[in-house]
């Protein structure tokens, strides 16, 4: 799966798993660019099916509900939807 | 593609936010955030045959996606306890009204494994002269020999409707 990366501040590894359709993942993704920090982000409905199983998941993991956007910080932190507590956990 | 939705959007929009206010409910008076959604259920539209709700991952097979084809089923239960439905395209009168803006709020749909396939509603014996049916996204009840065609409230399908007694 490729994710696509914005480059920015390093505040450790930051991936964002959104929808492209989803207005909440727009904006998170727009905070996290507005912060300038490093992220990697995947629109999850536009990968191949066999993609989207894995990439569940992978979700799953940290949100089991798997819902949109799920931000993980880590691989430890997990972040469920628009919040701008992420600032916090991002050290912002 | 982008310019056939593009053309699309006001129309839709138009036409969703009537429909809202015929039936007494509401679009999100952010314009700009209402018509991101609107775009996001016609590229649906388009890409799955239905429009599916635009901040859920939809599965491109319709009847197992039917209770998030907008206006989903949550939409009533979300707008009463948040003030806005899930993806934020339906708020409140009081939302409207305090000219707050509508923040996320958590999940309603269960995942997966726990949602079931709808089931074909069972032939039970009732008391009653007609089956009464329930419309899953507004929940107007109605006695007929089968569901309407379009829900006369919230303007949802035929397959929104379940047998309720």
């Amino acid at each position: 799966m490729t994710m696509m990366y914005i480059e920015g501040e390093d505040k450790g590894k930051i991936v964002l798993y959104a929808l492209s359709t989803c207005v909440w993942c727009k904006k998170t993704k727009k905070l996290l660019t507005e912060l300038s920090v490093d992220f990697h982000y995947v629109y999850v409905d536009l990968l191949e099916e066999g993609e989207i199983e894995k990439v569940l998941d992978e979700m799953k993991h940290h949100n089991p509900v798997c819902s949109f956007p799920t931000l993980v910080i880590d691989d430890k932190t997990c972040i469920v939807g628009y919040n701008e507590g992420m600032r916090e956990a991002l050290g912002k | 593609m982008k310019e056939m939705i593009g053309t699309g959007i006001e129309e839709l929009h138009a036409r969703l936010n009537k429909e809202a206010e015929e039936s007494g409910y509401h679009l999100n008076p952010d314009a700009n955030h209402a018509k991101d959604l609107v775009r996001g259920l016609l590229v649906n539209e388009k890409r799955y045959g239905y429009r599916a709700c635009p901040c859920r991952l939809a599965t491109g097979d319709e009847a197992e996606d039917l209770d998030i084809v907008g206006p989903c089923d949550y939409r009533d239960q979300d707008v009463e306890e948040y003030g806005a439905c899930y993806c934020g395209l339906y708020v409140s009168e009081s939302v409207i009204e305090s000219e707050k803006s509508v923040a996320p709020i958590p999940e309603r749909r269960k995942p997966p494994e726990e949602r079931k396939r709808r089931e074909q509603i069972p032939a039970t014996i009732s008391p009653l002269p007609l089956p009464v049916w329930r419309c899953r996204v507004c929940g107007y009840l109605c006695a007929r020999d089968g569901p309407p065609g379009v829900c006369p409230i919230c303007k949802a399908k035929k397959e929104r409707f379940e047998r309720f007694i």
